[in-house]
């Protein structure tokens, strides 16, 4: 019974949490552009100095 | 290299930001070309682009104008338009609630369904009512958020006294709360927090599949849009041309209009050769020669030029505004389709809270008791709240939506889906629709020397008829002579030298006929060039595939020309010539009237009120913006064949709804019985309605394969 006392919480914490990255993440503009995302990866990185 | 930069913050410092409709991004090289190269222009300070709406939002300094960017982008080879704020505002936002509360009820699931493993594997006593407790103080806040969507909806149906999905799944859900709650308070045996909850994620998934098919093609279909003229040069009293859109245009003002450029407002010619083409406007393929002094019209494409109009009609007293005007009454009729969930609740909804209140009378009779009897009803309100039936239309027609898009046809909602499932005709306008729209020139007659000249001269002219030239010649595999001293002599041709002897690309005397000519000249060798406007070249398949899909195909232009018999007759179906846009509403009311269902293709302005009357309608993209707005899908590419996959694939998709349907009935024949029974426990609700909902996703995704 005493490990509920620390187990709820923590459950219920953790889904909290990942609830409000989510909100952030949408907040912040991750979801605008999916289609993007998935094609940036295919971009080199950007040049160091000499051409 | 992800990191989301800030545009949407107030402006620092002289900075402001614009935002550019930019179509031709199809690949990761785009982005980081226009992100790097854009980036390094004076006065420019970021540039980020939206992949997926198809967007380029710049921040830069006020000394930097908009349409210096737009020549930024079009020297990186990209055409670019200032797009409005944000057209798509109201549906973005819709689809934002809809995922939130699909995040809060994904949250809310979990957690409970976590405390209801535990109830069901036996927890007794206080851990029990510590559970239920636990599980009230998750779920109820969680319903009030989530639950707005479907609670707004069923309200404002009652309030007007009809019935739709969301009216049983309201009263399911609260009821099934409000008796959980009871039982808490009560420190009865079941609660069905898990049930209330599994139902709004599983219905909210079912929503929020719908407004991303929507959003999605909407935004493609945004970008195809603000690419074309809403802007319009006119020339002041001093004699300094400026651009100003569209809508701010008045009467007597004068334009300047350059070849190629399409007509933003009626009016007069007052200096220039005014030949023009008309198809967007009448269906008419020939161009026209309009004199001095003639009336030309908004949506008319300037074929010669430059030439100066003086406006006499604007925005909302063009002709193009009388058609959008016939186009609003047209889409009346339409606006009354009824769609096949809400059709399928009218006689669900009756039936399920009959079917409960039967339990709780028969229980009374039994002699169970008020409370007894209330469970079982409520029981019964659960197990057949419609969680299938809810993702049944959804997930069915996300998967068809997406197998359209991969073959080139963006549909713009489910209720379009449906309807082109059950078109039995196909009506076709012939100018840009069963043909390219393009002029097409026959090179048959030229030899390898002349060709390569020909193409020299033609790609420096922006002329249709050059541009035309230039696209066959470079299909041909022809490359482009070296050629020296070109010049283009307005209204007359391009000039140049090759190898020492003057070569010419001009016009020839406009004949009577509707065919368009210009000849090339080599030194003193003439080549006459013909141009047609070319059929599709899969319009003859097309036809013939959805005559094997039982859909008989006619022509209906506003063209008059012989050319209209002659496709007819090449591709064996009837044609209607010389119709207008009154004629066309007419004729597809009276196929209305006889029980038809028609399906209308077109692209010109002219077939606008026609686009919105048909039971449902396609587009091609390089169509008006009218048409396209008007059009429940639009197509992309050279083919037609998008349009036989709409109608497969769309006819595939219904079918996968009413197989889906089947399940859900199914699945409730099985269940209702426990339920009136009073069998139904907690647990078996979370099963029945878990496993329900997987069958009816499994089932929608066969469609991707649909098509083959």
């Amino acid at each position: 019974m005493s490990g509920l006392l620390i187990l709820i919480p923590l459950a219920l914490g953790l889904g909290l949490l990942g609830l409000a990255t989510f909100f952030w993440a949408m907040r912040s503009g991750q979801m605008e552009d999916l289609d993007g995302a998935a094609q940036r990866i295919l971009i080199d990185d950007e040049d160091t100095g000499e051409q | 290299m992800n990191e989301a930069i800030n545009l949407e913050g107030p402006g620092t410092s002289g900075h402001v930001d614009s935002r550019f409709t930019v179509p031709g991004i199809r690949c990761a090289g785009c982005i980081a070309k226009i992100e790097r190269e854009l980036a390094k222009e004076a006065g420019v300070e970021a540039a980020r682009v939206n992949f997926s709406a198809k967007r380029v939002a710049v921040r830069h300094r006020t000394s930097v104008s908009d349409d210096a960017i737009i020549d930024m982008l079009a020297r990186l080879g990209f055409d670019a338009q200032l797009s409005a704020e944000n057209p798509m505002a109201q549906d973005d936002k819709d689809t934002k609630r809809l995922q939130r509360a699909l995040a809060v009820a994904g949250f809310g699931m979990m957690n409970v369904m976590l405390l209801s493993v535990s109830v069901w594997s036996g927890a007794a006593g206080a851990t029990r009512e510590l559970f239920h407790w636990l599980s009230a103080m998750i779920a109820v806040p969680v319903i009030a958020y989530a639950g707005q969507p479907f609670f707004a909806s069923a309200w404002m149906a009652l309030k007007y006294r009809r019935t739709n999905m969301d009216v049983p799944i309201s009263i399911g859900v609260l009821l099934a709360t409000g008796l959980s709650l009871y039982e808490t308070v009560m420190g009865g045996e079941h609660a069905y927090f898990d049930s209330a909850v599994m139902l709004l994620f599983f219905l909210l998934a079912g929503r929020t599949l719908d407004a991303a098919m929507r959003t999605r093609t909407r935004a493609e279909i945004g970008a195809l849009l603000s690419c074309r003229g809403s802007n319009a040069r006119i020339i002041g009293p001093d004699g300094s041309a400026r651009s100003i859109a569209a809508d701010a245009l008045e009467p007597g003002m004068v334009m300047l209009v350059a070849a190629g450029d399409a007509l933003a407002a009626d009016g007069v010619i007052e200096q220039g050769e005014g030949m023009i083409n008309n198809a967007m406007l009448t269906g008419e393929s020939a161009p026209e020669s309009v004199p001095l002094g003639g009336t030309v019209h908004a949506g008319a494409l300037a074929l010669s030029g430059p030439i100066q109009v003086r406006v006499t009609a604007a925005a909302d007293n063009t002709l193009i505004a009388e058609i959008a005007r016939l186009m609003d009454e047209a889409g009346q009729s339409r606006s009354r389709y009824v769609r096949i969930a809400d059709r399928a609740s009218r006689l669900y909804a009756p039936l399920v809270h009959s079917l409960a209140l039967a339990t709780f009378i028969g229980w009374m009779i039994a002699g169970a008791g008020v409370h007894q009897s209330l469970v079982f009803a409520i029981a019964v309100l659960i197990i057949t709240c419609p969680c299938a039936m809810g993702l049944a239309v959804p997930a069915a027609q996300v998967v068809a939506s997406g197998a359209l898009l991969k073959r080139g046809l963006l549909i713009k909602d489910g209720s379009a889906l449906e309807r082109l499932a059950e078109v039995d005709l196909a009506l076709f306008d012939k100018t840009g629709t069963l043909t390219i729209g393009k002029p097409h020139a026959d090179i048959a007659m030229l030899d390898d020397d002349a060709r390569k000249v020909a193409l020299a001269l033609a790609q420096s002219s922006h002329h249709p008829l050059s541009q035309g030239l230039a696209d066959s010649l470079r299909e041909a595999g022809v490359t482009p002579a070296h050629v020296e001293e070109l010049e283009e002599q307005t209204g007359r041709g391009v000039f140049a030298k090759w190898r020492g002897v003057p070569v010419s690309l001009a016009r020839s005397e406009p004949e009577a006929d509707n065919s368009q000519h210009t000849h090339l000249r080599i030194a003193d060798r003439t080549y006459p060039l013909e141009y047609v406007d070319a059929l599709r070249e899969d319009a003859g398949t097309v036809i013939a595939m959805l005559r094997d899909n039982r859909v008989e195909s006619r022509i209906v232009s506003g063209d008059r020309s012989a050319a209209v018999g002659d496709i007819a007759r090449s591709l064996g179906i009837q044609a209607h010539a010389g119709a207008t846009p009154q004629d066309k509403l007419t004729m597809l009311e009276s196929l209305r009237e006889q029980g038809a269902h028609p399906l209308m293709v077109g692209d010109g302005i002219n077939d606008g009120p026609a686009l919105a009357a048909a039971h449902a309608s396609i587009a091609p993209a390089n169509a008006s913006d009218i048409s396209q707005q008007a059009a429940d899908a639009v197509f992309t590419g050279p083919g037609l064949m998008p349009v036989v996959y709409a109608v497969k694939i769309s006819r595939s998709c219904m079918h996968i709804v009413r197989q889906n349907f089947v399940f859900a009935v199914l699945y409730n024949v099985c269940a209702v019985p426990l339920a009136i029974a009073g069998l139904v426990t907690p647990l078996i609700a979370a099963i029945a309605m878990s496993l329900s909902s997987i069958i009816v996703v499994g089932n929608s995704l066969r469609l991707s394969r649909a098509g083959r």
